[in-house]
């Protein structure tokens, strides 16, 4: 205990996640999906968008790796591009879920009471309602653009990073560092926001990344129902549409997006699950 | 007594006990119950009883960290229950608190600088660079070298840790520290370290303490004044040396016959009390003490005994003696 350096949290996460193999997968994944929604423009052999008429619905081969679409445009470099729609869409929508999650259960939790009662009830209400639907019908109202998904996924999304939230305020309000923290005279803004929120984020943390999956689900379920990303600009969830129209002729428009989605969400998962168990101190 | 540095005036706590599907109050925790005292600039006055007896929670409540349910605690004459929030952060400087848990009572994720530089923040003394020298400073008071300013807590010992946690009580030198046990979860050699920083720091700024805890001889080392808690109540109240050598009240009585004696060979006769402290749901009538005392009368039931001066200064609540 003495004699431990300042990282030794962080040296016995490093070890424990990376003794986890699934998780170490899991997190190389992700990590390949950022460099290839970074750099898509110099790893894609072909413009996504250009047309070529006289290549269409070619099969896999050397020159299109996964083949070319109805307009003959080539699977591989749509398929690249496709992972900035994820990742943004992922990271955004998320990014708003923890906003509106960490304020409305810190909250809650912090000051407790009728305040409580009134936002968990509305935390409640949220989720009695089916999200998808809940998305939907308000996509309906809007124009269906990759900005307008990000949101709504965002703030159909935060109930359960508020719950969080809140369960930990409501054990580390009790600490005794809160308490000499309003002997000092700090604001009840203050605490919460540098004294209880950094103890509070492992939790939101895991979430966060098993999040990130699910909202890259619900981006491609919406852009394959033609409701989200709208074509030509490439993602994975309207290239399955067009697999969808030719599946008889081309299984390879429909399996490779398909598979990209797959390994993408499955990375996720496992990269959160590994953080989880990493983090849990119960787990050696 | 009209010059004290803090007042308590008839402070009572009932924590509403809730249960059932509405949350009806089915009862009150009667933690606290008119308890009276004061304390004088400089003075240290011990506050003993055994756990649950309510000392925890009064001294929170002088600090308006838990709201009490009535009564009025006076700090250099201003009522801090009635003062505004934005005041009372004001008046916070003068008065600090001191915790049992040094595990508990630092952030884990703010390094020791931050942690003792924070009280400079808040009241806005000084620019980072003298608050950084401040803190060095105050590290130094408490022999902790300023190579642990880029340091966490989980790094430092026990002892180490509430020395840190002392370090920022004393920052903005405060004219009261609420001592809320800060010695029993240390070991007994580091206990007499952070006594003796703790009476060095008082000669120095001259800072009264109100010395909470349940180990006698500390108290009886430390304080100038001391009050027994029995069940929510002041049972006896006078200087160290009155209560220590002349107890009146049997129940500080037993409590003093209770502490070990050094020497083997000394007999003392232990008073030994019967059954168990009564739920503080539901006290009994009278003395509160009557359930469990050796001398208790008939009367002990019926009449709720008042804090009575027995000589100049020693107060004691028993119809009895």
């Amino acid at each position: 205990m003495i004699n431990g350096s300042s990282r030794s949290y962080a040296r016995i996460f490093i070890n424990k996640f990376s003794r986890d193999h699934l998780a170490v997968a899991g997190g190389v994944i992700v990590i390949v999906l950022f460099i290839v929604a970074i750099f898509a423009p110099f790893l894609a052999p072909y413009d996504p968008a250009m047309i070529n008429t006289k290549n269409i619905l070619a099969e896999p081969s050397l020159s299109h790796l996964c083949g070319t679409d109805d307009l003959g445009r080539d699977v591989f470099s749509r398929m690249l591009y496709g992972a900035r729609i994820s990742l943004t869409v992922g990271f955004v929508a998320i990014g708003i879920a923890i906003l509106i999650g960490v304020i409305i259960g810190a909250s809650a939790g912090y000051f407790g009471g009728w305040v409580d009662d009134v936002l968990m009830r509305f935390v409640d209400l949220m989720l009695t309602i089916p999200t998808f639907f809940l998305i939907l019908a308000v996509i309906a109202f809007m124009e269906p653009s990759i900005y307008n998904i990000m949101v709504v996924i965002g703030i159909t999304g935060w109930m359960s990073v508020a719950r969080l939230v809140r369960a930990e305020f409501l054990s580390l309000k009790t600490h005794e560092f809160v308490a000499a923290a309003k002997a000092l005279g700090v604001s009840n803004i203050m605490i919460i926001i540098k004294h209880i929120l950094p103890n509070s984020m492992s939790p939101v943390l895991v979430s966060a990344t098993l999040g990130i999956g699910g909202a890259i689900l619900t981006e491609s379920a919406l852009s394959f129902l033609g409701i989200g990303v709208q074509p030509p600009t490439p993602s994975w969830g309207n290239m399955l549409t067009l697999g969808k129209d030719n599946i008889e002729f081309a299984w390879w428009l429909s399996v490779y997006p398909g598979l990209a989605i797959f390994i993408t969400v499955m990375g996720y998962n496992l990269l959160g699950e590994g953080i989880r168990d990493a983090l849990d101190p119960r787990i050696n | 007594m009209v010059n004290s540095l803090l007042e308590v005036q008839d402070l009572r706590k009932h924590f509403p006990v809730r249960a059932g599907v509405f949350s009806r109050v089915m009862g009150h925790i009667r933690a606290v119950n008119d308890v009276t005292f004061s304390i004088e600039p400089g003075e240290v006055f011990g506050l003993v009883g055994e756990s649950g007896c309510g000392k925890t929670t009064t001294g929170k409540m002088v600090l308006r960290l838990i709201k009490p349910t009535s009564g009025k605690v006076i700090f250099e004459g201003i009522d801090i229950m009635s003062i505004s929030g934005e005041d009372m952060r004001r008046l916070r400087r003068k008065m600090q608190i001191i915790f049992q848990d040094p595990y508990a009572s630092l952030n884990p994720r703010m390094t020791v600088g931050s942690i003792v530089s924070e009280p400079f923040h808040i009241h806005k003394i000084g620019n980072p660079h003298e608050r950084l020298g401040m803190s060095v400073e105050l590290l130094a008071k408490v022999g902790i070298g300023s190579d642990s300013l880029n340091r966490y807590p989980h790094e430092f010992s026990g002892g180490q840790r509430q020395r840190i946690g002392i370090a920022r009580a004393i920052a903005l030198k405060p004219k009261l520290i609420v001592c809320d046990e800060p010695l029993s979860a240390l070991d007994v050699s580091i206990q007499a370290q952070v006594t003796n920083l703790l009476m060095d720091l008082r000669a120095e700024q001259n800072m009264a303490y109100l010395f909470i805890s349940h180990d006698l001889s500390v108290v009886e080392h430390m304080c100038d004044r001391v009050a027994v808690m029995y069940l929510g109540k002041i049972v006896e109240e006078g200087s160290s040396y009155d209560v220590y050598s002349n107890p009146i009240h049997p129940y500080t009585e037993a409590l003093l016959s209770a502490t070990p004696q050094a020497d083997p060979k000394s007999t003392q006769n232990r008073i030994l009390l019967k059954g168990d402290v009564p739920s503080p749901m539901n006290p009994p009538d009278g003395c509160v003490f009557h359930t469990r005392c050796p001398i208790a009368t008939f009367d002990c039931k019926k009449i709720t005994p008042q804090l009575e001066a027995r000589e100049p200064g020693h107060r004691v609540a028993c119809i009895v003696k």
